[in-house]
């Protein structure tokens, strides 16, 4: 997994609660085997102006005037400033996978959904929770100035602000050092590779009946 | 000391380690697979040289891409006309027959919906711990087991360690105390409940379900509501075991025999919240409240009684769900106050890992017998949840009951539920949808879903818009007497 340390970008709006992760990537693009991808169809049926496809070529499709990502002034955002409950919906990790393509190292939201929360962390993006209210200073700050960047300092676990205000954010002990060192969490946890056995062995003894499937 | 919840207990019997930053490795029972958001995970641990820790721990199925209707299933795979969802099914099966992992592969009669076939073939058991790289894996909760949808990274982690990261999460009730109303279902329940409490209320909980109304409520039923647990933002929903459990479990093909039958249900009677558990958190609605719901929006809390009126955004003073009211009218075509029964109805689905159990084909069959689709609507599908369900249903006759009514018998598969086969809404399209998932375009691209239970969408697909069921069920109960 890619390491994320500190991080300076653009940022760009998804101005409405609730984004779910069927607007993120569409499930007709669900259908690759593959990882990688997705970017091209992050948020389709908002950036489009019609129904997009596997395989369909983006550049020839009729772009959507009036979604904020696609105007001039938000291109090569690399940090994502939304609202509520960001990620509900589905777990597909093709949502994260679509928005690292995108370029979004980072997503700022008042809260996120569990699954897709944690999906990010998988894939070196990292989702940060800050107060709604200071989510819509954020807002009202980006709009007002055009170029708006933000700092993300992951080891301070602060945002900084253009004038050098400093947001603390929460995150938790062991996700923050694997983000940091870009572990293989599997890796990591084989280290326990004696604590799962010795795990499995007494389960054996007192719930033999969870290890006989498909015999 | 404060007693231990149902999930304080699910967790502490699966700690295979504490950490000190406060995570856990959690050790996983049962693993179910299709064949969406596997390939990536097979493909990492290939790349990594890595084996599964257990491969008897798995069972796979492929349900989101395959075709319901009898002429593309007939020939399985090569059937397949879409030739992007065919590889993502052989993919499956390449990767189960390669590793020796058990699959119901695509026309086998213990195919379907892995949420439908993980409790009916007793994959999934009590006091287990289960996931899934499918959010609505909160499903099998309902059982008395921790159930929870994983993202493709975590589904390799299972697959190469058999545990779980994770941390645990805060505990919910929820009650619902009293009885429910004639024809009103476990499908109202739930959609009553994320109507309360939002699709984030539960963010970061794991739900239990209790009270009478879950205490009375058949094994089907429970599985319906957690189902949706997901839905209210919990990963986790669960059910406390009782009889009603044990006697779903009893003789189904994986379940224990015997001795070990006798030694599993010695674990699983401690599966419920001691008397003294402390909840983090307490909801509590009454079960004579609930009426049959119908979602008029594009999010699931977005959900009204069938006697409602579609919000008015004037009224709402939050700026940011004011614009979401607007939007949602916007996308769903609907007037501000419009009551619910005026919005008419293209299409009927029936199915999805919600509501395709044998109990809702059969609440669906009770209303539309002896009565015709209206003309207006232009399709109305069927699709049990498995190749078991499905044979059921058959031998009941449900299926001619259908087709009689004009509404189409399916293969079974997640079909419609999220179109990722031929199964779709048109743009502009109204569907009354037993799904679980109302979100702008996951129908089909500018379909308009609306989350009801069974017996609702087969009622709309009757009336042609919303009605109440129990209108058309005391008719028919007049008529009978008649």
């Amino acid at each position: 997994m890619k390491a994320f340390t500190q991080h300076t970008g653009l940022v760009g709006p998804m101005d409405r609660a609730n984004v779910d992760t069927d607007l993120i990537i569409p499930k007709q693009f669900l259908k690759s085997i593959q990882r990688s991808g997705f970017g091209p169809n992050a948020f389709d049926e908002l950036r489009y102006l019609d129904e997009g496809a596997p395989g369909k070529d983006n550049s020839t499709r009729p772009v959507n005037p009036e979604f904020p990502l696609n105007f001039e002034r938000y291109q090569g955002a690399s940090v994502l400033l939304t609202r509520e409950n960001f990620g509900c919906g589905s777990s597909r990790e093709h949502a994260p996978w679509a928005l690292d393509e995108y370029g979004f190292r980072a997503i700022i939201a008042p809260s996120f959904a569990d699954i897709f929360f944690n999906n990010c962390f998988k894939n070196g993006m990292l989702p940060i929770v800050i107060a709604e209210e200071i989510v819509e200073q954020l807002f009202q700050e980006m709009y007002a100035t055009e170029g708006y960047s933000l700092t993300i300092d992951l080891e301070k676990q602060v945002v900084v602000k253009p004038s050098g205000e400093e947001i603390a954010f929460e995150v938790d002990a062991f996700r923050k050092h694997c983000l940091l060192n870009g572990f293989d969490d599997i890796g990591l946890t084989l280290q326990d590779a004696d604590k799962i056995t010795a795990y499995e062995e007494a389960r054996r003894k007192s719930a033999p009946w969870l290890f006989n499937f498909g015999s | 000391m404060a007693g231990k919840t149902l999930y304080d207990k699910l967790w502490d019997l699966h700690v295979v380690s504490q950490r000190d930053d406060g995570s856990a490795l959690i050790y996983i029972d049962r693993h179910i697979v299709h064949e969406v958001t596997s390939p990536q995970a097979f493909e990492g641990l290939r790349l990594a040289g890595r084996k599964p820790w257990r491969v008897d721990s798995v069972v796979a199925t492929p349900d989101h891409n395959v075709p319901t209707t009898q002429a593309e299933r007939a020939h399985g795979i090569a059937g397949i006309e879409d030739p992007i969802s065919k590889i993502q099914v052989q993919t499956l099966d390449d990767n189960c027959d390669e590793l020796g992992i058990l699959e119901f592969k695509i026309n086998d009669k213990r195919q379907g919906i892995v949420h439908v076939v993980g409790p009916e073939s007793g994959a999934c058991l009590p006091g287990m711990t289960i996931v899934c790289g499918d959010s609505h894996t909160s499903t099998n909760g309902a059982l008395g087991a921790l159930s929870m949808g994983i993202g493709t990274s975590e589904v390799e982690h299972v697959m190469a360690t058999q545990c779980l990261v994770s941390k645990k999460m805060k505990n919910m009730l929820v009650r619902v105390d009293g009885q429910l109303g004639a024809g009103v279902t476990p499908k109202d329940v739930v959609l009553a409940i994320i109507g309360k409490i939002g699709t984030a209320g539960g963010t970061g909980f794991a739900i239990e379900f209790g009270g009478d109304v879950f205490k009375a409520m058949s094994m089907e039923g429970r599985l319906t509501v957690c189902n949706m647990a997901i839905e209210a933002g919990a990963r986790a929903g669960m059910v406390a075991v009782d009889d009603i459990t044990l006697d779903y479990v009893k003789g189904k093909s994986f379940a224990p025999k015997g001795d070990a039958w006798d030694m599993a249900v010695a674990e699983w009677k401690n599966l419920h919240s001691d008397t003294n558990a402390e909840f983090d958190q307490v909801v509590v609605l009454n079960g004579a409240d609930i009426e049959p719901q119908v979602s008029w929006g594009t999010s699931p809390e977005m959900v009204l009684p069938v006697s409602g009126v579609v919000p008015n955004p004037a009224h709402e003073s939050d700026a940011v769900k004011k614009t979401g009211i607007e939007r949602a009218l916007e996308y769903m075509g609907l007037e501000a106050e419009q009551s619910i029964d005026s919005i008419h109805v293209d299409r009927v689905f029936i199915g999805s890992c919600t509501n395709s159990r044998i109990e809702d084909m059969r609440a669906a069959a009770e209303v539309v017998q002896g009565l015709q689709k209206a003309d207006s609507v232009k399709e109305a599908i069927v699709v049990p949840g498995s190749g078991l369900v499905k044979q059921q249903a058959e031998d009941e006759g449900l299926d001619i009951i259908f087709e009689q009514a004009g509404f189409e018998w399916r293969e079974p598969g997640c079909s419609m539920c999220l179109a990722m086969n031929a199964d779709r809404l048109n743009e502009g399209e109204h569907c009354a949808s037993t799904s679980n998932r109302n979100f702008e375009g996951r129908q089909g691209y500018g379909g308009r879903t609306h989350l009801v239970s069974p017996a609702m969408a087969a009622a709309a697909g009757i009336a042609g818009h919303f009605v109440d069921v129990r209108t058309i069920l005391s008719q028919k109960a007049a008529g009978a007497g008649e």
